[in-house]
């Protein structure tokens, strides 16, 4: 019931915000948002000891129940490691916020869309409907959207925040047509439910098109290769938003889906390589190209990618246990999924307090060009420290919890070279070289964030202003993570077995309580301990590299910047926006008349396509009513004047021709016992002529036709095609009635309405509201006819839709 | 008289088809005004023509001609009345703004 809750009261307070800010308009606002996400992360930690001795809880608030979408929400080992990194890694956002943006800024704007994207991504983590979730995934997309345009009036902002929710709300797309496939296999869009009883469909062709169109959901959000390239430019954001959109939160969603779905698909082989091969070419391709980047944000985008990669594979590597189901050899791969959620939680404390980091840097020394940059060791001794630490860990370096996990991740890659699954043969080898080289890579630009920004040579007349340190305010929040990466090597069982091992048995559900499952993690195993002597060449060839960066920096200029992938995807968008102007331009002519064509040719395929295919003419004559001969005069006049419009020279004689029709309508009323009709029809022709004749005083006299032979014979063939369609119709329905006429209702209309005229009464009381609508609708023509009437238009500025 | 009837209203939708193709704005209202002429012809004969008295209980007939149609055209004529002199105005102050009731003539500026 409680995580219900804690998924709206982010939205409640976001909905609250623009009054308080109206209120007080100051950064003070920040407090009241502050208090938020910290009241839901003790709350949430409260729930930490039940959940580690395994329990579970679920509450499902009735919502679509014929469709089978409930609300439902589940907390469990997997989602309590999320929820506490999102209202945790919150909170000390928030703070950070409180002293990081200027007062000028529009607070109340920025602190509405972070609420808003705190209660969605609350919201991803909790739902167990799959259909709930993709809501609350695509929300994910909107706030950043909104999150990266803050500051709108930059033109990389508006071009970064488009890029971003172009490739995660296509990549959403993409999972929920996956969801469907999974509840149209299952027959339920519950997560638990799918996972109970997936295992008969795996044979299924829609289990692997949907295993596939999933993860093109996960990996677009966790900007896995070659989805990347939108966090680099969602770096537009301002500096709190990326560390807790970009690097702590957001792009973990997918990882969370990678998780959360690693019991429905894992133990596939096509699972097993798509994760992880993706994850580790992400993981190289990123550290590689972070080294190349001057900008610190960019360079620490590119290292967020890594991370996530590495992540990623680990999640890749660990699904191979579900193969075969539980065995006692088996356990020892579900250990990559134990090091993944470990470097997740890792990688949220040291990369948070790194770019908390480079805000500060930003903010003090008003650039984060690192070529600028240098010597800020002694002018801001504090934020070196925590870069320091955060380098440091994510280097993979004792005494830093990266360094923990980074073990983990290279026996991991070790271990799965032994694994005979898969047809994985030699080729297994090749992991841990991948993972090595990628680590060197993250060493290096890890040594160039303290290295280049800290030490070195002092540029005071490169920077725009004098650097000091930080407000204390300021530093809090990255101190306190800066605590949690030192803490937490100390201490890592306690992280391992009050919130990973509930996380473990929610990813494995068949390993439920096996031996083995949650190590003792240990800093030191000895000398011989082969990912120790992997760290240890990291250092070695990482300090060799770096010391030598400037001699092979060229590797990164050998391909032209054209071939990348963000060309590749600035093209796509610029073909695109070309060929759908040459397609629009094509058809949407502005010509009324091809409009029309249009509309009817559409009627003549469709209608009289259908009549002709299902074959349903049906004539019958015979419930005809007889004819006078008054009748057929009647009918030949109105046939005459009407196909004399069409040739006749003046606009006078075709008006009248008009109202011949029209009074011979009138007149038919009169023979068919619509006396009512009759009246009506006879005023407002009246009207109707009248007011044709008065226009006519205004307007030109009718010009002949201009329009070549062929277009009027074009017009010709389509108005007596309409036509015969529309008679073929009619009398094929006359001469079928399926239903019996509801009409005889409207005959007991004195007893129901108290009145004896039927028509009136249908009109004034069985159908009134359709009626008032009526009157509506004509005193809105009213107001039309008098404002163009009457109405002039303003020359000069007035005009509104000039701004 | 149900068959001459649709007839009658296929004649006058061709007309009124081949009217509203026309480049000329009066052309084109004065074919929504005969297109609905022929909308009421129609929904008057689906209902089935001359089947009863005319629907006034103080007739005290045995059977009275379906009312719903009626009601329904009613409604009808009174819509095709406002959109016709809607449409009438629009072409006026068109012509004051343009100078033109040639439509291929008005067709907008290029894009903005």
């Amino acid at each position: 019931m409680f995580i219900t809750i804690a998924i709206f009261i982010p939205f409640l307070a976001a909905i609250l915000v623009p009054f308080i800010y109206k209120w007080m308009p100051s950064r003070k606002i920040g407090w009241f948002v502050l208090f938020v996400p910290l009241t839901l992360f003790i709350i949430l930690a409260s729930f930490i000891p039940s959940v580690a001795k395994g329990g579970t809880y679920i509450h499902t608030m009735r919502w679509i129940d014929s469709a089978g979408i409930n609300f439902t929400t589940y907390l469990d080992g997997l989602s309590m490691i999320f929820g506490l990194l999102i209202t945790g890694v919150g909170t000390l956002v928030i703070l950070y916020s409180i002293y990081y943006l200027s007062e000028r800024e529009a607070l109340g704007r920025f602190y509405v869309y972070l609420l808003m994207f705190m209660g969605a991504m609350l919201g991803v983590v909790f739902s167990d409907n799959m259909m709930v979730l993709y809501v609350f995934w695509e929300l994910t997309s909107i706030s950043s959207f909104l999150l990266i345009a803050f500051w709108y009036h930059r033109k990389q902002s508006r071009y970064g925040a488009q890029k971003s929710m172009l490739i995660t709300v296509s990549g959403g797309v993409a999972m929920l047509a996956g969801f469907i496939m999974l509840q149209t296999l299952t027959g339920s869009f519950s997560v638990r439910e799918v996972i109970a009883t997936i295992g008969q469909y795996t044979d299924d062709t829609l289990f692997l098109l949907a295993m596939l169109l999933v993860l093109l959901g996960a990996f677009t959000k966790s900007a896995q290769f070659p989805f990347h390239i939108w966090l680099p430019d969602a770096m537009e954001a301002p500096t709190p938003v990326s560390a807790y959109l970009h690097s702590a939160t957001m792009v973990k969603a997918g990882i969370y889906l990678v998780a959360r779905f690693t019991p429905v698909f894992g133990g596939e082989a096509v699972w097993f390589y798509a994760v992880s091969c993706v994850g580790l070419f992400t993981l190289f391709w990123g550290s590689f190209n972070a080294v190349k980047q001057t900008d610190l944000k960019a360079l620490l985008a590119y290292s967020t990618v890594s991370q996530l990669g590495l992540i990623m594979s680990l999640f890749g590597l660990g699904s191979a246990a579900l193969n075969g189901g539980y065995s006692a050899d088996s356990v020892i791969y579900t250990q990559a999924t134990f090091a993944a959620l470990f470097h997740l939680v890792n990688h949220s404390t040291f990369k948070g307090a790194l770019f908390m980091v480079v805000g500060i840097v930003d903010h003090e020394a008003g650039t984060r060009d690192i070529r600028r940059l240098g010597g800020l060791m002694s002018l801001m001794p504090v934020t070196f420290t925590i870069a320091l630490i955060g380098s440091f860990s994510m280097a993979g370096l004792p005494p830093f919890n990266g360094f923990l996990s980074k073990e983990m991740f290279f026996e991991s890659m070790l271990i799965i070279r032994e694994l005979d699954l898969f047809s994985m043969g030699s080729w297994g080898a090749l992991f841990p070289v991948i993972a090595w080289i990628a680590s060197v890579f993250t060493f290096v630009y890890s040594m160039i964030i303290v290295f280049k920004t800290f030490l070195g040579e002092h540029q005071p007349d490169r920077l725009d202003r004098p650097v000091h340190e930080a407000p204390i305010g300021m530093l809090i929040a990255p101190s306190i993570l800066g605590l949690l990466v030192v803490g937490i090597f100390f201490f890592p069982n306690m992280v391992g077995h009050y919130v990973l091992q509930p996380a473990m048995a929610a990813v494995y559900p068949p390993f439920a309580g096996a031996e083995g499952m949650v190590p003792h993690i240990s800093a030191w195993h000895g000398f011989n301990y082969a990912p120790l002597q992997l760290t240890l060449g990291v250092i070695v060839v990482g300090v060799l590299l770096y010391l030598s960066l400037r001699y092979w920096r060229g590797v990164y200029t050998i391909a032209p910047m054209r071939w990348s992938l963000d060309g590749l995807y600035n093209g796509l968008l610029l073909q695109t926006e070309r060929f759908t102007t040459v397609l629009t331009r094509f058809y949407m002519t502005g010509h009324l008349r091809d409009y029309l064509v249009y509309i009817f040719t559409f009627f003549i395929l469709v209608v009289g396509g259908g009549l002709v295919l299902t074959g349903s003419f049906a004539f019958d004559f015979s419930n005809d009513a007889p004819i006078t001969i008054n009748e057929y005069v009647l009918v030949f006049v109105m046939i005459g004047a009407g196909i004399s419009i069409l040739f006749v020279k003046s606009r006078m004689t075709a008006i009248i021709l008009n109202s011949v029709l029209g009074y011979a309508v009138a007149l038919f009323f009169i023979v068919f016992r619509a006396p009512d009709l009759a009246l009506t029809q006879i005023i407002v022709e009246t009207v109707t002529t009248a007011l044709f004749l008065l226009c006519f005083y205004f307007l030109p006299d009718w010009k002949r036709e201009i329009a070549s032979r062929s277009t009027k014979i074009i017009n010709a063939v389509i108005a007596i095609a309409v036509g015969a369609i529309v008679t073929i119709l009619a009398l094929t329905v006359q001469g079928n009635k399926l239903f019996e006429s509801i009409s005889v209702y409207f005959e007991d209309s004195y007893a129901l309405a108290g009145g004896k005229n039927i028509v009136n009464t249908i009109l004034g009381d069985f159908r009134a509201f359709d009626t008032m609508l009526e009157v509506v609708v004509l005193f809105i023509a009213g107001l039309g006819v008098f404002t163009l009437i009457k109405l002039k238009a303003r020359k000069g500025g007035q005009d509104v839709e000039d701004q | 008289m149900e068959t001459l009837i649709t007839i009658l209203v296929g004649v006058l939708v061709t007309v009124a088809v081949y009217l509203l193709l026309s480049r000329n704005l009066i052309r084109v209202i004065l074919g929504t005004a005969i297109l609905s002429h022929a909308v009421h012809l129609l929904l008057m004969t689906m209902g089935g023509l001359k089947k009863g008295s005319v629907p006034l209980l103080g007739e005290n007939a045995e059977s009275y001609t379906d009312a719903l149609p009626q009601a329904l055209i009613l409604t009808a004529i009174v819509i095709s009345f406002a959109v016709t002199a809607f449409l009438l105005v629009l072409a006026y102050r068109t012509f004051k703004e343009t100078g033109s009731d040639d439509l291929d003539a008005l067709r907008g500026v290029k894009d903005e």
